[in-house]
């Protein structure tokens, strides 16, 4: 029976030979993943529960990246009790301060996910490494610590929905306005339970961490998982990160489909989503002007050295305007002494912005950056609801590095091309 | 088993972020985390729901992150089910998982109101609006999922 790419990695987990769409089925994991909010939650569950074993101390990976540096005594007692775990079952991959980024640019960058693996994260945003050609989704603590314990996941398989990439994107256009698009069209229960398949001509065109930034907010539109085929541009990315050997999956040619949604990179615009659902969309040069008070670049939506270059190239020589704060997160340590390196940083600073260590921080709310009433964002994050980034009356726009770039200088909601 | 309770109702697309907000996530205490359950979208629902309340809703409901606080604050606001059009699958997940008794049934998402005294038979997934004399039928868990909730819990099922 045809299979999606998807069907096929979770049969293969399965140890079956083929599954079909509402099949319930028990998975082996490839690496279960926890943050400072959500694995003390797991650890307290596998604790009173009376688990003292793992399944693989080589296979769970802790990043302690959401309220961390630790941002009051609660979060830090959290990561306290994380730390201490890791310690005691013997934990190889616990990412504290001066280790962590955010955990979605970071595991894929330690090679830790590979293609044709099948990863659960307490954290809604693991679907990002489907831009790998993995299998990986979000659940809570209860299922990380199931699979802490038993490297096993229950799910039902999938059905999913087909999205075909033609074409080649534009000048500014990137990755964030891709997905964006997509989940302006379909809306944020589209893909509800559903893949998200990516293929055609454009995924060549687009790079990895376009790839990482589209799978990531897969989630927005309700999905399961987004997932993309593994090319040379995928292989490139894995060499050197890993020592396993990358499975590589592909779809059937007659794989079931729910249904195709094409978008036509060539013709893609700057797009934002206004306040407070991430599907309320509009491209950037058909909006009034919205004056804005702060500018977040960074996250595992937006955190990574293309990011950075993307920002950078837009602020180069350029200030941020009078009463906009302007804050860039690089989402890793390597990708924040990347921006060093290339002089980036400087240029954030000259230019009046200011350059954090990693932290999700202010994407959720929780510090370096909070919002008081009736304030307005441009953000390079991943979700705009009610209260997202502090005050419950403040408001956020999602948008990419460029357009959030272009906003802090211009004080304004603004594409890049405006100040060509 | 049967519960009975008022019914405290919302729109679609409530997301995690205003069930618990995340500035509230430095703790996972239940009765701390209750204490703010609700409170962007309705300050009101902390002082307003009583043990054994029904919480009712629109489509894709617990959309948004993965935090288990979520279902944890709703559980230990009071509220002994949660009703709604459909759910976000994490939220599905995690409510199952932590002994939080969810049902999807759409028709009851739309028409049940705020106030109704509703009743709920888990073991038949009849849901019964005793304000209006309504019944409806949600769909019954399966039996691995009774199992979870029998044992309290998914980890306490894998014992």
């Amino acid at each position: 029976m045809a299979m999606t790419m998807t069907q096929k990695i979770l049969a293969a987990h399965a140890g079956l030979d083929s599954v079909s769409a509402g099949q319930l089925i028990e998975v082996n994991l490839d690496l279960v993943m926890g943050n400072d909010v959500t694995s003390p939650v797991a650890i307290h569950e596998m604790q009173d529960k009376g688990f003292h074993e793992v399944f693989d101390r080589e296979r769970i990976a802790l990043v302690m990246d959401h309220f961390t540096p630790n941002k009051d005594i609660k979060s830090a007692e959290n990561c306290k009790k994380v730390r201490t775990f890791a310690k005691d079952y013997g934990i190889s991959n616990f990412f504290d301060v001066g280790q962590m980024g955010i955990e979605h640019a970071l595991l894929p960058e330690k090679g830790l996910v590979i293609s044709g693996d099948t990863v659960i994260g307490a954290d809604s945003h693991t679907c990002t490494y489907g831009a790998l050609g993995a299998f990986s989704t979000g659940v809570g603590s209860t299922d990380m610590a199931a699979g802490m314990i038993s490297g096993k996941a229950w799910f039902k398989v999938p059905s999913a929905i087909r999205v075909k990439l033609t074409g080649k994107l534009q000048k500014y256009v990137t990755g964030k306005d891709v997905i964006l698009h997509l989940i302006g069209q379909i809306g944020v229960d589209g893909a509800r339970y559903r893949s998200l398949e990516f293929t055609g001509d454009g995924i060549a065109s687009l790079s990895m961490d376009d790839r990482f930034c589209i799978a990531n907010m897969a989630i927005e539109c309700g999905a399961k998982n987004g997932i993309f085929p593994v090319d040379e541009k995928t292989l490139a990315y894995m060499q050197g990160r890993t020592s396993r050997k990358p499975v590589i999956f592909e779809a059937d040619e007659d794989a079931p489909y729910d249904e195709t949604v094409t978008i036509d990179l060539d013709t893609l615009k700057p797009t934002v989503a206004f306040p407070h659902l991430p599907e309320n969309t509009h491209t950037v040069d058909s909006i009034d002007d919205i004056p804005i008070d702060q500018v977040v670049i960074g996250s595992c939506t937006n955190g990574r050295i293309e990011d950075m270059r993307a920002a950078a190239s837009v602020l180069k020589g350029r200030k941020v305007a009078e009463g906009v704060r302007c804050i860039v997160i690089p989402a890793t340590q390597t990708v924040y002494m990347q921006c060093i390196e290339e002089g980036l940083t400087q240029i954030f600073v000259k230019a009046g912005a200011i350059v954090s260590t990693p932290t999700c921080g202010p994407c959720l709310g929780g510090h370096m950056g909070i919002l008081a009433a009736g304030e307005r964002a441009v953000s390079t994050t991943n979700r705009n609801f009610v209260g997202r980034m502090g005050h419950p009356e403040s408001e956020v726009y999602l948008a990419s590095p460029y357009v959030a770039a272009a906003s802090a200088v211009t004080g304004k909601i603004s594409c890049p091309c405006e100040l060509d | 088993m049967k519960i009975q309770g008022k019914v405290h109702k919302y729109g679609d697309h409530v997301d995690t972020d205003v069930i618990i907000p995340a500035r509230y996530l430095n703790t996972a205490k239940p009765e701390e985390l209750a204490a703010h359950c609700m409170e962007d979208i309705d300050k009101t629902f902390v002082e307003k729901v009583q043990k054994g309340d029904i919480l009712v809703a629109g489509v894709n409901f617990g959309c948004g992150s993965s935090r288990e606080h979520a279902p944890i604050a709703i559980k230990a606001s009071g509220i002994s089910c949660v009703i709604a059009k459909n759910f976000a699958r994490i939220f599905y997940r995690n409510a199952l998982n932590i002994g939080l008794p969810i049902l999807e049934c759409p028709q009851a998402g739309e028409e049940i109101a705020a106030g109704d005294e509703v009743e709920v038979d888990f073991d038949s997934g009849v849901i019964t609006d005793r304000t209006t004399g309504k019944s409806y039928q949600a769909e019954p868990f399966p039996p691995f999922i009774q199992n979870i909730i029998a044992k309290g819990g998914l980890l306490a099922s894998l014992k």
